[in-house]
């Protein structure tokens, strides 16, 4: 563990419930989640250390930002650990370090316009920087509305303030687009949660346990007939297992 | 100034499948052939081993086979009232980079197109008269017939070992296969791959309401294959790490296993990497090109590579902005309906459904490239009457995905929560539970969707981006509601849980990602008034200057580009090798 004070853990989840977010997810007519026809996976796996922190980019409020955030979308439950035990605060903090997060395979020439929604991603910020301004606008409006930064605030209510931002909801005072950090902060959660354990997160293969997904597998070839219409099921395998 | 190389007798722009293809066949008719590649080498041995090439993160998400937007991209713009912006990063389509281009990295669904779409105006007017087909839309016959083009598609599916199964063989309907394709000389070289259960369940159900559902033909082998010039490719993994992959069973045909090296074995051909071609040379009354100037991106130094030949195979948009950028042509001015370059740019439309049910177990994650079951009752099937339904063109509809990737894909029904417990669950068992059932749909052009050169944005050489003017016009909104309404007929017979309903596509967006069949842009067609390049690909002014790619397709069809683009590539290098080398000089008179 850290010793720095500004990465230690401000708030304690007590696993938080499901934000009641709306999906903008395909299609529009279907009836909401049904119940699980799935046995959940055989318990979840006991909190792997994770990879010592170490933060290459985060600072410590920024830290406490990030961690509050991806404990609160991936609660401690029977399906997985949360997400600090699978080191999606790693994995975000590495994206941020590397080329990715410095703007690598961004066109950044100026000058810059909103632009329509169909224009796409139009800022002049790299991820690194978008991450840095959305957290402050982030924290900023949890200050405006709460009196306390986002990592400070109950379970309820960074669900709520969560729910805002998917909604469309919040504006930053600072002129920031609330849009385009939420949508690549959740992007990068789920990369977080899904991508292979190399990059930090998805550690204990939590994300690809929690769906079946069984990795990096070499050859499916005999088990199309055979496993159709049966679930597959293997330990999943990573880029570091067959390294 | 640029410093002069010696002379070759053929210089490529750019190593994919067109340039591969280009590549040994010229170097194999004895040509001194140059390729200059932007990006870098690429090989199965090196680049696609496994465990590195199963990263969702690094090469789906990422794009890291693909064309660096940093260098270079468009803007984009929906239409001409509107301001272009650069797309800065890649979204809607992936251009490839580096030695195979896209073809390295493409699923393999591999379609023949047919007269329905080479002699799309004479078939429209002589069935639905002219009147019905708007002022606006500029439709226009290829100047190419299938029946000229059908040895080439057989070469091609030969070379890249294509599964699937004939539905017309010389005039023979077979059931099971495709019964509306033109007719083929032979079989696929290939078997079908295996179906998975939504191919199963979705070729039922289309069965059942009177379809005719086939697998889809798919440069995935089923069975291990040796091609025509002793290529060997493997067998279909089913890894579902296909599609934005290169494959490390050599199952994929791609030009990385097949032309390119066999190219690289004659010693006529050179390969230059690292080389960005920035402008095609030519002479002083234009009628001959030069040859090119590019800048080798080892050392920035910039270089003349004079040519005898010119072949254009950096794939259909950058083609097109290589002509802009030469000064070659007159580039497409949408308000006078003037100019060549840059006209009748078309991209692809399409809808869906997700279908998710509580009993059934698809282990998505087990997936080749392409596969599954199709129906071309909407598309290929000339008896399908348009009329009632007031558009041109046509879609396909299939079933069959191509992979399970979990940061990409977990589908889960409208309503569910995004994060927290609840999404978890629904996530969980919708993951195994859900199929889709796609279609793709034509786009017809129009007079208002361009590419042209933008006024303010630029790439790292300082040249201007191409700039983007498209939309989906009322013919192909029209065309997704049709189909959507099939889509959602047949989904409501398998007995889902939920459906998540296909609707129309009303506007073009960017991101996110859609497909990479862009085409026109470098159109050919029958007469230098309507076309920049004629039947063969050859540029009707500089007539020793080919263009290859989908640029040169005067619209799109529902069905993937990569058929023709290879068909017409091994045409051309016939043309060049059974006629303009004998007689040097415009093969089609203007
Ligand atoms: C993810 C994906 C999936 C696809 N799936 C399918 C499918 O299932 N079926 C299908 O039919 N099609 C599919 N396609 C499309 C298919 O890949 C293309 O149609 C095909 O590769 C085009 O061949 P090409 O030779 O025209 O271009 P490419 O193969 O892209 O090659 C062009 C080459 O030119 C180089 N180049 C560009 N500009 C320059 C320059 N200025 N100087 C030097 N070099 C340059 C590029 O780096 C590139 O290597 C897919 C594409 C993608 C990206």
């Amino acid at each position: 563990m850290s010793k720095d004070p500004g990465l230690q853990r401000r708030v304690f989840l007590k696993g938080a419930a499901a934000g009641g977010a709306a999906a903008s997810t395909i299609g529009a007519a279907a009836p909401a989640a049904a119940q699980s026809a799935t046995p959940p996976p055989s318990a979840a796996p006991p909190p792997q250390a994770a990879a010592a922190p170490g933060y290459m980019v985060l600072r410590p409020e920024e830290a406490a930002f990030v961690e509050a955030l991806v404990d609160t979308m991936i609660p401690a439950d029977e399906l997985s650990p949360k997400g600090t035990d699978i080191g999606i605060n790693v994995f975000i903090d590495r994206a941020l370090a590397s080329g990715w997060g410095k703007g690598d395979r961004l066109y950044l020439q100026g000058p810059w316009k909103e632009g329509t929604p169909q224009q796409g991603y139009q800022l002049s910020l790299t991820p690194a920087q978008l991450w840095r301004a959305g957290i402050e606008a982030t924290n900023a409006h949890c200050e405006k509305a709460h009196g306390k930064a986002f990592d400070q605030l109950d379970a309820a209510q960074r669900n709520a303030v969560l729910t805002d931002l998917d909604r469309g909801r919040v504006t930053f005072d600072n002129g920031l687009s609330a849009r385009a950090f939420w949508s690549m902060a959740y992007q990068n959660v789920m990369e977080g949660m899904f991508s292979d354990p190399i990059y930090g997160g998805n550690q204990g293969k939590a994300g690809w346990k929690l769906v079946g997904f069984p990795g990096v597998i070499e050859n499916n070839r005999g088990r199309v007939v055979s496993s159709r219409d049966k679930r597959f099921e293997a330990d999943p395998v990573s880029i570091a297992d067959m390294s | 100034m640029a410093r002069r190389l010696p002379d070759v007798d053929v210089v490529i722009v750019g190593l994919g499948w067109t340039g591969g293809i280009m590549a040994k066949e010229l170097a194999e008719a004895g040509l001194k052939v140059v390729a200059l590649e932007r990006g870098q080498m690429r090989t199965p041995e090196e680049d696609f081993t496994v465990p590195r090439i199963r990263d969702e993160l690094r090469f789906a998400n990422r794009t890291d086979l693909m064309m660096n937007t940093q260098q270079d991209t468009l803007t984009i713009r929906n239409n001409p009232d509107q301001e272009a912006l650069p797309m800065r990063r890649l979204g809607s389509f992936l251009p490839g980079e580096g030695v195979g281009g896209a073809g390295s990295h493409w699923n393999g669904v591999t379609w023949r197109w047919g007269d329905m779409e080479l002699q799309i105006r004479s078939r429209y007017e002589e069935k639905y008269g002219k009147a019905f087909i708007p002022e606006d839309m500029t439709i226009q016959d290829w100047g190419v017939t299938y029946a000229e083009l059908e040895p080439f598609y057989d070469k091609f599916e030969k070379v890249a070992g294509v599964s699937g199964k004939a539905g017309n063989l010389r005039g023979r309907k077979i059931a099971g296969g495709n019964v509306f394709e033109d007719p083929r000389a032979n079989e696929y070289p290939l078997p079908p791959l295996e179906d998975p259960l939504s191919g199963v369940m979705f070729a039922s159900a289309a069965k059942e309401m009177g379809y005719h559902p086939h697998p889809r033909p798919s440069a995935n082998a089923s069975q291990p294959y040796v091609n025509p010039d002793g290529a060997r490719i493997g067998a279909c993994q089913y890894c579902g790490f296909c599609e934005r992959f290169g494959c490390e069973s050599n199952a994929k045909g791609s030009p990385n296993i097949t032309v390119i090296p066999a190219a690289m074995r004659s010693p006529n051909f050179t390969l230059r990497t690292n080389a960005w071609v920035t402008k095609v040379n030519k002479d002083s009354d234009g009628r001959k090109a030069t040859g090119v100037t590019y800048v080798n991106l080892l050392n920035g130094e910039e270089l003349e590579q004079p040519a005898g030949m010119v072949i254009l195979a950096a794939y259909g948009l950058n083609n097109a902005a290589l002509l802009m950028w030469s000064g070659i042509g007159e580039v497409y001015d949408p308000r006078t309906g003037q100019g060549l370059v840059g006209k009748n740019y078309c991209y692809q439309t399409g809808t869906g459904a997700t279908l998710f049910f509580e009993d059934k177990f698809f282990n998505p994650f087990i997936a080749s490239g392409a596969w599954g079951q199709n129906i071309d009752d909407f598309n290929t099937n000339w008896e399908f009457d348009r009329r009632p339904h007031n558009y041109i063109g046509g879609s396909t509809i299939a079933a069959g995905g191509s992979n399970g990737r979990p940061i990409g894909y977990r589908p889960v029904p409208a309503g569910t929560p995004r994060w927290g417990t609840e999404w978890k669950r629904a996530t969980r068992q919708w993951y195994q539970g859900a199929m889709g059932i796609g279609a793709s749909g034509s786009v017809m052009p129009h007079r208002a969707n361009f590419l042209d050169l933008d006024p303010t944005y630029r790439n790292v050489f300082g040249q201007p981006l191409m700039r983007m003017t498209f939309d989906y016009k009322p013919n192909e909104v029209r065309l997704t509601e049709h189909i959507a309404g099939v889509i959602n007929r047949i989904a409501d017979t398998m007995g889902a849980k939920h459906v998540s309903r296909a609707g129309p596509r009303r506007s073009w967006t960017s991101v996110p990602y859609q497909s990479t069949h862009n085409t026109g842009g470098t159109i050919m067609g029958s007469n230098p008034r309507e076309s920049v390049v004629n039947k063969y690909l050859q540029h009707w002014q500089l007539s020793n200057m080919f263009i290859l790619g989908a640029g040169v397709f005067p619209h799109n069809a529902a069905y993937n580009p990569t058929g023709p683009v290879g068909a017409l590539a091994y045409w051309a290098a016939d043309a060049i090798r059974t006629k303009y080398l004998r007689a040097p000089g415009p093969l089609v008179q203007a």
